[in-house]
């Protein structure tokens, strides 16, 4: 637009037609998602209604938790509970690193490498630790072992993805230094790249493990070891009370977990 | 000063350090001594999964409208949680920022979402299974709440970022609390809120092809069935669509991120 030509209706926006248009594509299809949900979803009207009062039922049989249950049925399968998580967390994370390592593009330089890794890593993300306790629960049996094997072998997708990734945002200078130093491949990586993913790998093995204490509590809902089972026991026996002492544990652990995860966080990064 | 010594590699521990890989390990060892880990328990086992492993494959389609219909509440049970999730947790993050609200209010809102964050949305989903009946409604509510303790924290994060800046600038024009809301806080966080929502429905998405174990609708329930029915082609067939699902919602909210550039 010249200066002093005819003056031009024209408004400023701050996205381009296309970008708006995208927006609006978004907005659409989340409007239509929602609306066919909810016309298609069988959901019963009467028991909506009815969900507070049936909720309100539930607390006030739960109440007071049944303390006395707590030595005898919940402490050791708690700690059960928090074994599966770290033997799991350490397992799982032994495995990941191999499959970190390959699925980095600057560590391994075969592009079929990479995609093989993160074809693995996939997999392991989208398959739920649950299923894989039904898998593991079906080989081995019942037991803590169903678990433990179950939270690695998910824990691998989510722990070898992000550690690749980091291992990808690593700056190339002294891993150049080191090969033109002539140095052989193990030396680079543990001069060269460890100590540069260091920290993100210390703080993803922590994240990793708060989850993993979370998982390893559903476990026993089909069979593989902890908490879970107490949980399933007192639940198939209408026992209220002591279902309520169990997610009062259950509560308090986790809390525990995540404290004690942000104060190691901030004392080794 | 760093000496020759220092750049050891791996460096060098201090006693502090030494101590906690010892006791570390001493812990390692108790847990693993937990798990009754026997080499012949070991053998049988690699024996039974290889055979279950055949069993698997090939995977059998043919009940493929169940398979279908399970998919499909799945898929509903997210969306609408998602929803449900977001809209709930939208004020109750406002109410817990600690940079907009007085301690009196917080509080109680963060307590509320850690409980929420504190239970596995399975779990959530037996209590909702017991109180409101088997279904996708159980579902719903218990992924619902799942999300309340997940996109709160994380609005709460965000909205506690904020430069208050612009809020005094809108508050100093006399405007009423909720246009302070709408153009003071709300613009600097939408991006970022857009990536946290489109994250939640894609956990949303994974959890509701697992709360069908413990009868809260979706396709869980038909895999819990087939395993119990020892029916592993059909068990296959459904964990591969599953992970399919599970990729598609990924690729999915990525381009929904990449439109609003969160």
């Amino acid at each position: 637009m010249r200066a002093g030509a005819t003056v031009v209706d024209c408004e400023w926006q701050r996205y381009s037609a296309g970008e708006r248009m995208a927006r609006f594509m978004v907005y659409l299809v989340i409007v239509a998602a929602v609306v066919l949900s909810i016309r298609t979803v069988e959901v019963i009207p009467e028991f909506i209604i009815d969900a507070p009062e049936q909720l309100a039922d539930l607390l006030k049989r739960m109440w007071p938790p049944d303390a006395a249950s707590y030595p005898a049925e919940i402490h050791d399968a708690l700690l059960d509970s928090i074994h599966i998580a770290t033997v799991g967390t350490v397992l799982g994370v032994a495995m990941a690193l191999p499959f970190g390592f390959l699925a980095a593009r600057n560590v391994t330089p075969w592009p079929w490498l990479n995609w093989v890794a993160r074809l693995v890593l996939i997999s392991a993300r989208s398959i739920n630790t649950l299923v894989f306790a039904l898998f593991f629960v079906a080989v081995f049996g019942p037991g803590a072992l169903a678990g433990t094997l179950a939270i690695a072998f998910h824990s691998i997708g989510f722990v070898g993805r992000l550690f690749s990734e980091a291992l990808e945002a690593t700056s190339p200078g002294p891993i150049e230094a080191l090969r033109a130093a002539g140095a052989p491949a193990a030396s680079v990586i543990s001069f060269g790249y460890w100590p540069q993913v260091v920290p993100a790998f210390w703080s993803l093995v922590l994240f990793r493990w708060d989850i993993n204490v979370r998982e390893s509590i559903v476990l026993g809902l089909v069979g593989a070891g902890g908490v879970g089972m107490a949980l399933d026991n007192a639940l198939n026996l209408f026992q209220w009370t002591r279902v309520a002492m169990i997610l009062l544990s259950i509560l308090a652990v986790v809390i525990a977990a995540e404290v004690a995860v942000t104060a190691i966080r901030k004392r080794i990064i | 000063m760093a000496t020759a010594a220092d750049r050891s590699f791996p460096p060098r521990l201090g006693w502090p350090a030494r101590l906690a890989w010892l006791a570390f390990a001493i812990y390692f060892a108790y847990a693993l001594s937990h798990l009754q880990v026997t080499p012949a328990r070991v053998m049988a086992g690699l024996e039974f999964g290889y055979k279950f492993l055949v069993k698997l494959f090939p995977p059998d389609f043919q009940r493929w409208e169940l398979l279908l219909k399970g998919l499909k509440e799945s898929l509903e049970i997210a969306v609408l949680a998602s929803v449900l999730g977001l809209l709930i947790s939208l004020p109750v993050s406002l109410l817990a920022a600690r940079n907009l609200m007085p301690a009196w209010v917080t509080w109680p809102a963060r307590f509320l979402m850690v409980v929420c964050r504190s239970f596995h949305p399975v779990i959530i989903a037996i209590l909702f299974v017991k109180a409101v009946g088997f279904g996708a409604l159980a579902g719903i509510l218990a992924l619902t709440v799942a999300s309340l303790g997940f996109l709160g924290k994380l609005f709460t994060e965000a909205i506690e970022e904020i430069s208050l800046k612009q809020v005094e600038a809108v508050r100093a024009t006399g405007a009423p609390f909720m246009s302070v809301i709408a153009y003071g806080v709300v613009p600097q966080v939408f991006s970022r809120f857009i990536g946290f929502a489109s994250y939640e429905l894609d956990s949303n998405l994974r959890n509701s092809t697992m709360v069908g174990i413990v009868g809260a609708g979706g396709i869980g329930g038909t895999l819990f069935a087939a395993f119990q029915r020892f029916d592993y082609d059909f068990v296959c067939a459904i964990i591969l669509s599953i992970i399919a699902l599970i990729i598609a919602g990924e690729i999915l909210t990525n381009a929904v991120k990449k439109v609003f550039r969160a």
